[in-house]
């Protein structure tokens, strides 16, 4: 079946081509058979630059020419804008028709996608940029592609290629806020895709890919108690970005020195740092910003992490502010200013929003003194209607800052002009009714203006918090898809929830034992018996409820289920940690997201443990036939040679020879032990794959191999051993189990291996080696892991290929490894490595 | 040496095959396949030594060596098959003599039998010789070809409870508590401390012992020497 892999993207730009073309690179460079039918380079030479050397098939009449593609026969297509549609004449009206009938004749395809260009989110997209979108691909390519990658970059990068004409759509669409909107429905779309798929593992790959871990954050610490939480607050960032960190103190050449509290403090913070997984730097220069800068610029820094001042502005303006110069000296480079107290940023910010703008207020009557003052210089040479003129541009000016000081500003204009400048001039009367308009006009601009100023402010806020939301879903998505369990998944989303919303959260999930019952799978927050009845409400009926929502509204926390596949899998509870008034229900549609995802890792989860069974159950499969076809053969075979030896003596007893007669004696011999191996081992085996626990005691290592050897002492017979155990290792085993492991091991070598046997035994550290070694043929390449699985033979010496297989499962139970090496003077050489015991004998002894 | 030997097994061929044996070297054989045929036999015949199958159709054979007051028990043989190490050391510390691992020769059958007929209950003599190893319990001195070994004490008394029934497999329990006394039971590791340093002392080489053998889990044994 030929796959379909789509780089998706939330607008042009973003560099979807560039990474179809490297990947294609990269895939050629694997030996793969990549052409190129069509790519647009839009005139750029690093997207020309990225085509060469890459085969192409030509297009005919500036469409896809299938024909040729399809007699070429590539192993792989690279074929750009999916949702093109082709010119008339052609085959397919659309190209992505093309592309599924190369898919049906066995090729892999390339392609490229922008998500407004798919079909059901035509209206949205729409919505959101006044663009009509003609040119839509079904959804159903969609979930035909059997990977998506999302080509994402942020908004304001993609808005500087914009600028630097590195975007080739000359389109509308493509503002801040458009841009943002877009972005989060790409993503939206994706994850959705993706996760549906539950492709866990090729999801954390494909999403790695698209944000590459070439992040770096740097982070500057002070003396400053506040420095702690920069520090924390830096690692939590670099973990939702997979990205290094460091964290720098600076030390202001010229300046004071520390004293030895703030040095000791900073030392503190470093150390703190280093313990976090950061790394740690201590930079020297004449300016703090300067040294930070440098360092970031030499260590490829993608973001800066400071402190927000605590000192008053006065000083900024005395001797200018740190945080200013780095912003503007940063270049690329991002400045994440962070609050030095600890307080949820949601809450934090309607507070400054709605404190009166007293500067504003004042400024506004300031301006207005202003403009009477000059009005009056300039009285004698101009008329009436200019210094109307000049009052407009102060109540314009005042209605920026928003419509308090518009109001304001328009009254006290029309007083001050009435009164200054109206004949009849100082006094509040007004001759000509036609200054009745001008006031009206002067009122009417400050509404006007202070609206849209209003508008204004409220969409740049809505585009931040947008933007704020789709970074955390960002963020939780991708660590959402590394959970591997079901308590992972809770656990994840526990710790998302909790950072991004001021609230306590816990992830509800039935009993296994008793499903009416729902218990806490992650999060610490008890719920009180209502409040169990709202989660079991959402639980029951699929739906949020709780506050916030239109059922039991009233109650202290909302819960939301967790959908996964057809089932609700679970419940998410929280509550609003700090101010219980605050509304749950203006969360609602981020925290549904949240919940949303957690609930398609859930069933992905499942399915993924349920494919683990599976996988389990024709692995027992394959087991007992494999056992059943060693039974037949192994367990035969000896017996075929005992029964027929032993009536060959019976019968023909009076004409063998002597010779004859002890021939066939010592194969009925022979053939019994080989019998007794082969069951002893299969027993063995049985045992410890059925979870046996060995019943482990320290025991000098030079004991079990005595007793190895006392066991094997006739077949070894008058054979070479050479030994080098040392009488002080003691390793913590069960000495009927590990006696097995020797005596396979040494008659192993035995049968297929050549004197003299090397056994050895020596300490590394924490491990215990204990080597066996024959000088025999050794081991074919390739063979080494293969020989310890069950019923594999190395050569054809008869036995049933279970010696070693038992060997790996006792080692393993033990919590050891075995291993094959191949020393180069020849032979065959088994390691068996165990945990040292962390005793002497006089130390158990005692 | 022929004695009346009694064997206890359900298995009719493993019957077969004992008795044919242990005729063929002269001994008298009786057979029994239950416990209670096996203890009316014993009663009877006064059998020198008793074979005994673990596993019979009416019951453990542990039940027989249970049921036979210790002063009237003949040594008895356990027959078990190999990974049954908790039920050979039970079947020890209950008063059987030795084990044989099934499937095992004719040699070793008969050479454990000699064992134990030649242990007789005689009393370990003062001055006890196994191979090169001369022990003068008297005068605590140990020698191996004429030169003498230091032994500690304990080390000492371990390996005269060896040395007195070579051939015989001794459980941890017995050696334990033989030596150390009741309340060292527990304590394993007394026993390897010492059996590693007695190994290092009287073996040439202690990774391969000559004399002091490590029956896996069940105890130790000093061999017989052949003679």
């Amino acid at each position: 079946m030929a796959r379909l892999k789509i780089f998706f993207g939330a607008s042009p730009g973003v560099g979807k081509t560039t990474s179809m073309l490297e990947e294609a690179r990269a895939a050629r460079a694997r030996g793969v058979d990549v052409v190129v039918c069509v790519v647009e380079t839009h005139g750029r030479a690093e997207t020309q630059q990225l085509l060469d050397g890459l085969p192409a098939i030509a297009p005919r009449n500036g469409e896809l020419d299938l024909d040729a593609t399809l007699a070429r026969r590539p192993a792989l297509v690279l074929i750009d804008e999916l949702a093109h549609t082709n010119a008339p004449g052609s085959k397919h009206v659309k190209r992505w028709q093309d592309v599924f009938e190369l898919l049906d004749a066995g090729i892999d395809i390339y392609t490229t996608l922008n998500v407004q260009h798919i079909e059901s989110l035509g209206d949205v997209v729409q919505q959101i940029t006044g663009v009509k979108v003609t040119e839509t691909v079904p959804d159903a390519v969609l979930d035909r592609a059997d990977e998506i990658e999302l080509v994402d970059i942020p908004p304001d990068q993609l808005l500087e290629r914009l600028a630097d004409g590195k975007v080739n759509a000359p389109e509308s669409m493509l503002s801040r806020g458009n841009l943002l909107a877009l972005r989060e429905l790409a993503l939206r779309r994706t994850a959705e895709r993706v996760d549906a798929d539950m492709l866990a593992y090729r999801r954390q790959q494909g999403i790695g890919a698209a944000w590459p871990a070439g992040e770096r954050l740097l982070v500057a610490v002070g003396p400053s108690p506040g420095s702690e939480r920069l520090i924390r607050a830096t690692k939590r960032m670099a973990e939702g970005l997979h990205a290094e960190w460091t964290a720098a103190h600076v030390e202001v050449l010229g300046a004071a020195p520390l004293n030895e509290k703030d040095r000791e403090r900073v030392e503190n913070h470093l150390r703190l740092a280093e313990s976090l997984g950061g790394e740690i730097a201590r930079l020297a220069d004449r300016s703090v910003p300067d040294a930070l800068l440098s360092y970031a610029r030499e260590h490829n820094v993608t973001r800066i992490v400071a402190g927000k001042p605590t000192h008053s502005r006065w000083r900024d303006l005395l001797r200018g502010s740190l945080l200013d110069t780095l912003i503007r000296l940063s270049g690329t480079i991002e400045i994440h200013v962070i609050a030095p107290l600890q307080h949820g940023p949601q809450r934090a910010a309607p507070a400054s929003r709605d404190r009166p703008n007293y500067v504003a207020y004042i400024s506004a009557l300031v301006g207005i003194a202003a403009v009477t003052a000059f009005g009056l210089a300039v009285f004698r040479y101009a008329t009436v209607a200019d210094i109307s003129m000049l009052y407009l541009i102060a109540i314009a000016l005042a209605s920026l800052s928003g419509r308090g000081p518009a109001l304001v500003a328009a009254s006290v204009s029309i007083a001050a002009f009435d009164f200054c400048f109206v004949p009849p001039r100082f006094t509040f009367a007004v001759a000509e009714m036609g200054y009745l308009l001008t006031f009206a006009v002067m009122f009417a601009s400050s509404l006007v203006i202070s609206t849209l100023t209003v508008r204004l402010r409220r969409q740049e806020r809505d585009a931040v918090v947008r933007e704020r939301n789709t970074v955390a879903l960002l963020a939780f998505t991708r660590d959402i898809a590394a959970a591997a369990t079901r308590e992972d998944v809770a656990a994840v989303t526990v710790r998302h929830l909790e950072s991004v919303f001021p609230v306590a959260a816990s992830v509800l999930v039935p009993e296994p034992r008793d499903p009416t019952q729902l218990v806490a799978a992650a999060g610490l927050m008890p719920l009180a018996r209502e409040e169990q009845t709202v989660a079991r409400w959402a639980f029951d009926h699929g739906e949020a409820a709780g506050r916030g929502t239109d059922t039991l509204p009233t109650a202290r926390v909302l819960a939301v289920p967790l959908v996964a596949g057809a089932t609700t899998a679970g419940v998410i509870a929280v509550q609003a940690r700090h101010d219980v008034r605050r509304r749950g229900g203006a969360a609602l549609p981020l925290l549904e997201s949240f919940a949303r995802q957690a609930g398609l890792a859930l069933a992905r989860v499942r399915s993924a443990e349920e494919a683990r069974d599976a996988a389990l159950r024709a692995r027992t499969e394959e087991l007992r036939s494999s056992l059943l076809s060693a039974v037949s053969h192994d367990l035969r075979t000896p017996l075929a040679v005992i029964t027929g030896a032993a009536t060959t003596l019976r019968d023909d007893a009076a004409r063998l020879t002597p010779v004859a007669r002890d021939e066939l004696l010592s194969s009925i011999i022979d053939d019994a032990r080989r019998l007794e191996r082969v069951l002893g081992n299969l027993l063995q085996l049985t045992r410890v794959e059925a979870g046996l626990v060995p019943a482990r005691e320290p025991i000098p290592v030079e004991e079990i191999v005595g007793a190895a050897l006392t066991r094997l002492e006739d077949a070894i017979g008058e054979r070479e051993v050479k030994l080098a155990v040392p009488s002080d290792l003691i390793v913590s085993v069960d000495p009927v189990l590990f006696e097995q492991v020797l005596i396979n091991l040494i008659d192993n070598a035995l049968k297929h291996g050549a004197p003299p046997l090397e056994l050895s035994a020596s300490r590394a550290g924490d491990t215990i080696d204990l080597v066996v070694r024959d000088h025999g043929a050794g081991i074919p390449d390739g063979d080494s892991e293969r020989l310890f699985d069950k019923f594999v033979r190395a050569s054809s010496a008869p036995g049933a290929g279970l010696g070693l297989a038992v060997v790996r499962a006792i080692v393993e139970a033990h919590g050891g490894t075995a291993t094959i090496e191949r020393p180069r003077d020849g032979g065959a050489q088994f390691r068996i490595a165990l945990p040292a015991a962390h005793v002497t004998l006089l130390e158990a002894a005692s | 040496m022929s004695a009346t030997i009694l064997v206890v097994d359900d298995d009719i061929h493993v019957r077969r095959f004992l008795r044919t044996t242990l005729a063929g070297h002269g001994h008298t054989v009786f057979e029994a396949g239950t416990v209670a045929t096996a203890l009316e036999v014993i009663e009877r015949a006064h059998p020198a030594v008793v074979l005994l199958d673990l596993g019979l159709p009416d019951g453990d054979g542990l039940s027989v060596i249970r049921a036979i007051p210790a002063e009237q028990r003949p040594p008895i043989i356990v027959l078990s098959a190999r990974g049954q190490e908790g039920d050979k050391v039970a079947a020890l510390d209950a008063g059987a003599e030795d084990y044989l691992t099934k499937p095992f020769g004719a040699g070793e059958l008969l050479a454990r039998i000699r064992v134990v007929l030649r242990r007789g209950g005689a009393p370990a003599p003062d001055i006890i010789e196994v191979g090169p190893i001369k022990i003068d319990q008297p005068r605590h001195m140990v020698t191996i070809d004429a030169n003498e070994v230091h032994l500690t004490p304990i080390e000492f008394k371990l390996l005269v409870e060896l040395a007195r029934q070579p051939g015989r497999v001794l459980t941890h329990r017995h050696l334990l508590l033989t030596v150390w006394g009741p309340t060292a039971l527990e304590h394993n590791q007394y026993l390897r401390v010492h059996m590693a340093a007695l190994r290092k002392k009287l073996e040439r080489d202690p990774a391969r012992p000559q004399w002091l053998l490590t029956e896996a889990g069940v105890g130790y044994r000093f061999r017989e020497p052949t003679t």
